[in-house]
């Protein structure tokens, strides 16, 4: 059936910000969708909160609204732009739920839209807990025994049917926000609360425990005819009680005889048609009890997911594009398979390896959480890895990951354990536990031993142990000096490094003998045939092919071009997401119009960056020097290298500068040099001081009492950083000599060889990013982005505002004018990111980092200047002159970013920003002024300001003159006052009316009671030292789940201010990119 | 061309699998010792590895699963199509393990070796399946021994010596001896096969035995058939007298222009007699050679369990299970015969059906095992339309 002629614009909503749960595989099912329905001739209005996403990029959809995705907000582009149809499969839960609140809210029947690639019957069909449980009733399907609760009492009577340990399951929210799994009932009380809460229909499922089973999903496809086809089938090693996306997966499924497998096939389709997913990608979730095959159906997603990214990157079928063309009315059979260009759509792939994705967490970050796995998801990146057998693609997973594995690495804590000690570690669900069962292994314990208290299948230990038995012979021998013996390492995963520890000696050496052997890789193409056809699209991973007698086969076949390789930023985590996929992206796209061949090497597989179409060749491999080396050494073989893109990914490429260099690999764009300068504190001391430019005094301590010693002649307070942490505790800012002393003895360690840094504390300091772009001769400021919070939150965590909302025109010009000296000295060629801090007039330089950073992306965005592709020209020789840099919109609209974060994930946490980066993603709000541009960043990013109620203020002395003033708008705006006696006092002796509340030490009802009670609309809380955040914490542990808008800085107190004026002036209204940029 | 040339026997090799071009492939034997001479083809299932191994129509071929972990849930009693093995062998990249699930009643190789199967590992599968795709199945010898004593020279004599599938017809070969009953229906993961669940009182079914999979008839008693199994050199008197309400005929190995020779007499007068008649695969072929069409050897069969074909009547794509190397020339098709499927993957005949005469066929396996359950309808759909 012909693609459909009645609708010609379709609605696509995005995904919003990076959260745990919902990261850049929306960017990536988002993204092909719009360019699927693009060149279909549909006009395509796109609404997405996050600036960071490829799909954002003005050229490729027709309307690009860079708004918040909530009901009302939607509403009213509809409204504006009146779309056909709205796609609400592509992004996610959020665009999933958003979807559901416009039809149910009759919207969507206002304006005559309709939803396409599923309807608002099936989205709460699949999401409605009891819904989906009758459904699967229907069909035969055996689902956990459960029951629905929408109060306590209700799941306690659901206790008693499904009895402990029990699993607890909120309705409509996403990652598994809120459930948990409960062993008491004192547990049991507690997580059906916070569930109870976080579910917007306040509704959890009590469930049936199935812990321990296998857990299994299907990633199914199915159009309008009712063709359906399974993409790919995944096999959690992690049993059930684990997330899926907490779990460490294979793809295919391995342990499955085809008769159970086709039972699950049947079973999957028949849930999409019993569902009614008429068109597109689902999900379907199975536990699998191992000792009888018995199967009971978990859930499904109706809608791209996390997990249909990972079987698209596995497989080479793109789910997203498919569902996208499904949704306008093809079937499968008129679609082409683009990686064969020869068979269509109407397949099921086919795989001649094995797929690995481990998820990377980021515990460390949250001081307070315990690093335990359960049924709410954690992670917030993964990383996926393709071997010819599952040994080789679960290692090159492990040091895929860059958590510093090598491999198997021993598990520190666990050396020298005793028995019982590695068996109470192998019964936490902890995100290392695959590691600990190896050590167990090491310790000599059973397969069945370890399979009893882990539950992992024996099959995947067996497989750990033949490498465990490996690793024991190379540890007493020392390396293989045979080639067929040094393949056998190879073809099981062992990567040189991991080789190197174990033979004690140097991963230099064990690549020299390897090399010596003839021992190198071969690359296999990802085709989704297992070779039965000929694959036009050059996707590949390599294999230490191990034929065992003979050459291995390779199919990379270098072209003669002009190549670029541009490395990736690998998994996703805190502080090194999205924003760098988007500039390698940028890279990629840039180069090949300039006339590469572009090369992707990459190894996360939510990214863009690892679709098939987004470079010419696509490696899919983990970032470490080796795996790198091996590519560059193939493509060398033919056509002419012109350089690798090492600055473009975060800090994993530029790891891996020197040993390119080393290698004698052209590096493009600012020198390593550069930017190890940039890096080294003497080195860029002395730059500084030659430049004339200002720095806060600093100094480096690598004792304790040198530490003291520098604190006390810098003077306090000071920001310490450490370069080895304890206990996930980092950075902080210490006010006085005691404070310093606890640091040092609690927190870090400092030695030699683990020193700290010691910097002035700039209080009260505002920061500033620029995002800069030069040719090693001419700069380019492409961005002066000023923080909103103060200096001192960390620059990721920090809302900020381009152009400047507050800053003085001549000290934007120092700052441009420091820029651009900086750029010079460092003999930029390409990006730059710069961190100034400006108090009483005077510009402090914090930072520069001569490569891409966080915010090039939103800095793109809001200037319309597409400085990554600029850069990355420019890296490959172009000049700048050669560009249109001219501004294009300066005075007519300002671009706030607004950092989103996890804490509700990690109940325990204070949610207090600080030094340590803790966002996981950003939104942008983009309008005329900069409180209208706040407020819609506020509500892309999940606050809701209030218009009406009581607001909290509790500030510390040195904010009390900054509050006053936003105290009194609020006032004038309606708003009722309370405040504890120290801010009460400030605010009354300024003639604003106010009661005062207990402090929680002053005795009940205090300020937690009465946000628990629902009183308090708004918070404004800013604290000074230790004691004061510590006390302060539940205030701002209720408000999180309460979820009551809170500030924890002046100055963001008093945007929400001029924010909640601005939306009392006028509703917020919608513009899309487009119109912003074609303005000049 | 990828795959290696290597005239002398490394180390360690216990396994060899030496091609009529002179390619010698070493790698590790597993399964039964001794050497076998067949078509070397390959298969992309990813799931079923034992109802492959002991489908009769692997008959005369030694397979290369392109799937690198073979053996990983084990063998067991229930998942075989045949009571006999018939593929020769089978090469495979990764060693046998041990089985990860739990139906398993001992090692693949263990399976192996207890049906006389040769096993070869260790073996750059994907490379050597890409040359089947390039070149066409080769005619090869697998070999196996403990000790490592090959005499490549003789392996090599043998694999050019081998007359090769075409016009081979193995169906007659391997055919059931004499006539049969059978009862059971399909497996369910609780119960099992539904032992002796056929409804006496059914449409009979003769069904024809070219090399059939037990699975077919599994589904013909579920679809409500009371069925009998004949020899493939049953006559047509000899059928007539069972008193059939339908004919079935069954998938099988080797060339259908040379089983053809004795079949196809017999299917045009059953045809002619206005019996109902249903076709697998070789049955499919031998219908259309019955109608008058032609089969051809193709350069690269279709075998795996991932092959989708339209169905035409209404577009519909079913995802099919395949295992052919010969198929029915569609340019060929006399006016009274018009195809019903077609295979997306390379646009050849999938499916055809008389328009004077109750009877049908598919080149694709209904009946799975392995393999999607999308196409079952159609045992429904012939037991159904008999009287």
């Amino acid at each position: 059936m012909p693609k459909r002629t009645d609708i010609q614009s379709i609605l696509i909503i995005g995904a919003g910000p990076i959260i745990i749960g919902q990261a850049c595989e929306f960017d990536y099912s988002g993204t092909q969708a719009v360019k699927a329905l693009k060149v279909e001739g549909y006009r395509i209005i796109l609404v997405n909160s996050n600036p960071a996403t490829i799909m954002t990029d003005p050229e490729l959809a027709d309307a690009t609204y860079v708004e918040p995705i909530t009901p009302e907000i939607v509403a009213r582009i509809i409204e504006k732009e009146r779309p056909d149809a709205v796609l609400p499969t592509m992004g996610g839960q959020t665009a999933l739920n958003t979807a559901l609140a416009l039809a149910k809210d009759g919207t969507l029947d206002k304006y005559g839209v309709q939803l396409i690639g599923a309807d608002a019957e099936a989205i709460d069909k699949a999401e409605d807990r009891l819904k989906f449980r009758d459904a699967m009733d229907k069909i035969g399907l055996e689902s956990p025994r459960s029951r629905i609760a929408h109060s306590v009492e209700e799941a306690l009577a659901a206790l008693e049917h499904v009895g402990l340990p029990s699993i607890i399951r909120p309705s409509f929210t996403m990652g598994g926000t809120g459930g948990g799994i409960a062993y008491n009932r004192e547990e049991f009380i507690r997580i059906v609360t916070g569930g109870l809460d976080a579910s917007p229909t306040t509704e959890v499922l009590v469930e049936e425990s199935v812990l321990g089973w296998k857990e299994y999903e299907m990633e199914v496809v199915r159009d309008k005819a009712d063709n359906a086809i399974i993409i790919c089938s995944i096999e959690n090693i992690d049993p059930m009680g684990v997330h899926t996306g907490d779990s460490i997966t294979i793809a295919p499924a391995l342990t499955l005889t085809d008769k159970e497998y086709q039972i699950m096939r049947n079973a999957s389709i028949a849930v999409l048609r019993e569902i009614g997913v008429e068109t597109g990608g689902s999900n379907v979730q199975f536990a699998v009890n191992p000792k009888d095959g018995r199967l009971v159906v978990i859930e499904m997603n109706p809608r791209v997911s996390r997990s249909s990214a990972l079987a698209s990157k596995a497989t080479g079928f793109p789910i997203a594009k498919v569902a996208a063309l499904l949704a306008v009315g093809y079937t499968l059979d008129e679609i082409m398979n683009d990686i064969t260009g020869a068979t269509p759509a109407s397949f099921e792939p086919t795989i001649d390896y094995i797929v690995t994705k481990i998820p990377r967490f980021a515990f460390e970050k949250f001081k307070g959480s315990e690093p335990l796995l359960g049924t709410a998801m954690k992670s917030v990146g993964e990383v996926m890895a393709i071997g010819r057998n599952w040994q080789e693609s679960v290692q090159k997973a492990l040091r895929g990951l860059e958590t510093g594995l090598t491999g198997f690495d021993e598990v520190e804590t666990l050396q020298g354990a005793t028995i019982e000690e590695i068996e109470a570690a192998l019964s936490r669900p902890t995100p290392d536990r695959l590691l600990v069962a190896a050590d167990a292994l090491r310790a000599g314990m059973s397969v069945e031993r370890i399979h009893q208290i882990a539950k992992f299948e024996p099959w995947f230990l067996r497989q750990m142990q033949e490498l465990m038995e490996m690793e024991a012979a190379v540890k007493a021998n020392g390396l293989p000096t045979d080639a067929a013996g040094f393949r056998r390492l190879k073809s099981v995963g062992f990567s040189d490094a991991r080789l190197a520890k174990l033979a004690d000696t140097t991963e230099a050496e064990v690549s020299r003998v390897r090399r010596g052997l003839n021992v190198r890789p071969v690359f296999k193409r990802i085709d989704t045939c297992a070779g039965e056809f000929a694959a036009k699209t050059p996707y590949m991973y390599s294999s230490y092919e191990a034929p065992s007698f003979g050459e291995p086969d390779c199919e990379s076949k270098p072209t003669s071009a002009r190549k670029i390789v541009i490395l990736g930023g690998g998994p996703n985590r805190i502080g090194q997401g999205i924003e760098f996929d988007y500039c390698c992206c940028h890279a990629c796209f840039a180069l090949d119009d300039a006339g590469y061949e572009t090369i992707m090497v990459n190894c996360n597989p939510e990214t863009v960056s690892t679709d098939y179409d987004t470079s010419d060749r696509l490696y899919f491999e983990p970032l470490t020097a080796e795996d790198v080396l091996e590519i560059l050494n193939t493509e060398m073989q033919n056509g002419e290298l012109v350089g690798v893109i090492v600055q473009l990914g975060g800090q994993t490429p530029l790891k891996l500068a020197q040993a390119l260099q080393d290698a004698g690999i052209p590096i493009l764009g600012t020198s390593p040099d550069s930017i190890d300068l940039a890096e080294d504190r003497e080195r860029f001391a002395a730059l500084i001081t030659e430049l004339g430019l200002k720095q806060p005094e600093n100094g480096i301590a690598r004792s304790a009492e040198e530490a003291v010693r520098v604190a006390e002649t810098i003077g306090y307070p000071v920001l310490m950083r450490p370069s080895y942490v304890l206990g996930g505790r980092a950075m902080e800012i210490v006010d006085t000599l005691a404070q310093l002393e606890t640091y040092i003895r609690e927190a870090v360690v400092v030695s030699g060889s683990s020193p700290v840094l010691i910097d002035r504390y700039l209080r009260d300091a505002i920061e500033v990013d620029v995002d800069a772009v030069a040719d090693g001769d001419t700069v380019h400021v492409a961005g002066v982005l000023q923080h909103i919070e103060e200096a001192g939150v960390h620059s990721g965590d920090s809302a900020c505002s381009l152009p400047p909302y507050s800053l003085r025109a001549d000290i934007i010009a120092e700052i441009e004018r420091q820029t651009a000296v900086l750029a010079r000295a460092l003999k930029v060629k390409g990006l730059m990111n710069v961190q100034f801090a400006v108090k009483d007039g005077d510009v402090y330089l914090i930072e520069v980092n001569p490569r891409a950073s966080r915010t090039v992306p939103f800095t793109a965005k809001a200037t319309g200047i597409p400085v990554a592709k600029i850069a990355a020209r420019v890296m490959a020789g172009e000049k700048l002159a050669s560009f249109d840099l001219s501004p294009r919109n300066v005075g007519n609209h300002i671009a706030v970013k607004e950092a989103v974060f996890p804490f509700a994930r990690f109940p325990g946490v204070d949610p207090v920003l600080g030094p340590e980066m803790k966002s996981t993603g950003e939104v942008m709000g983009i309008d005329a002024d900069f409180a209208t541009a706040f407020a819609k960043s506020q509500l892309a990013a999940f606050t809701t300001l209030p218009q009406s109620g009581r607001v909290f203020i509790s500030v510390k002395d040195s904010d009390k003159p900054q509050i006053i003033e936003a105290a009194r708008d609020l006032v004038s705006l309606g708003f009722e006052l309370v405040a504890t006696s120290g801010t009460e006092r400030a605010l009354k002796a300024a003639g604003i009316p106010v009661t005062a509340v207990n402090k929680v030490a002053e005795g009940r009802p205090h300020i937690v009671d009465r946000i628990k009670d629902g009183e308090i609309a708004l918070i404004f809380n800013t604290t000074e030292g230790l004691q004061s955040l510590k006390d302060s914490q539940s205030i701002r542990a209720s408000a999180l789940y309460g979820r009551v808008p809170y500030y924890t800085t002046a100055p963001a107190s008093r945007a929400a201010v001029a924010a909640i004026a601005a939306m009392r002036r006028h509703r917020l209204e919608v513009r899309p990119l487009q119109s912003y940029h074609h303005q000049s | 061309m990828a795959v290696a040339k290597a005239p002398v026997q490394p180390k360690g090799a216990t396994g060899v699998l030496v091609l009529a071009d002179g390619s010698v492939i070493w790698g590790h034997g597993f399964g039964a010792e001794g050497v076998a001479v067949g078509e070397v083809c390959f298969n992309t299932a990813m799931t079923g590895y034992q109802e492959v191994m002991s489908d009769p129509s692997y008959a005369g071929q030694i397979i290369t699963f392109t799937f690198p972990h073979i053996g990983n849930v084990g063998a067991n009693n229930e998942d075989i199509e045949s009571a006999n093995p018939h593929a020769l062998g089978c090469v495979v990249r990764e060693p046998v393990t041990a089985a990860a699930n739990f139906r398993a009643q001992r090692r693949f190789d263990d399976w192996m070796k207890a049906w006389g199967r040769i096993g070869v590992s260790g073996v750059d599968t994907r490379a050597l399946t890409k040359r089947i795709r390039e070149g066409g199945a080769p005619n090869g010898v697998i070999a196996h021994n403990k000790a490592g004593q090959f005499d490549i020279k003789t392996l090599l004599s043998q694999a050019r010596g081998w007359p090769g599938l075409e016009g081979m017809d193995l169906a007659s070969v391997i055919s059931a001896t004499q006539n049969y009953s059978w009862d059971d229906g399909l497996w369910t993961l609780q119960g099992g096969y539904a032992v002796h669940s056929g409804n006496p009182d059914g449409p009979h079914v003769v069904a024809i035995d070219y090399g059939m999979k037990r699975n077919i008839l599994r589904n013909l008693v579920a679809a409500g058939a009371r069925v009998t199994v004949v020899p493939a050199t049953a006559t047509f008197d000899e059928i007539m007298a069972l008193k059939p309400a339908g004919i079935f005929l069954s998938n099988g190995p080797g060339d259908p222009a040379a089983t053809g020779v004795h079949a196809v007499p017999t299917i045009q007068k059953m045809l002619n007699a206005g019996l109902p008649l249903f076709g697998i695969c070789l049955g499919h072929q031998l219908l259309g050679l019955a109608v008058g069409a032609k089969t051809l050897k193709m350069t690269q069969g279709h075998r795996g369990a991932n092959h989708p074909v339209k169905r035409l009547s209404d577009g519909r794509v079913e995802i099919t299970s395949m295992n052919h190397g010969f198929a029915v020339d569609t340019d060929t098709l006399p006016a009274t015969a018009r195809p019903t499927h077609i295979s997306l993957f390379d646009g050849t005949l999938a499916g055809l059906e008389l328009t004077d005469r109750p009877a049908f066929s598919v080149q694709y396996h209904p009946e799975a095992s392995p393999g999607p359950q999308d196409s079952q309808y159609l045992f429904e759909k012939f037991v159904g339309g008999l009287k």
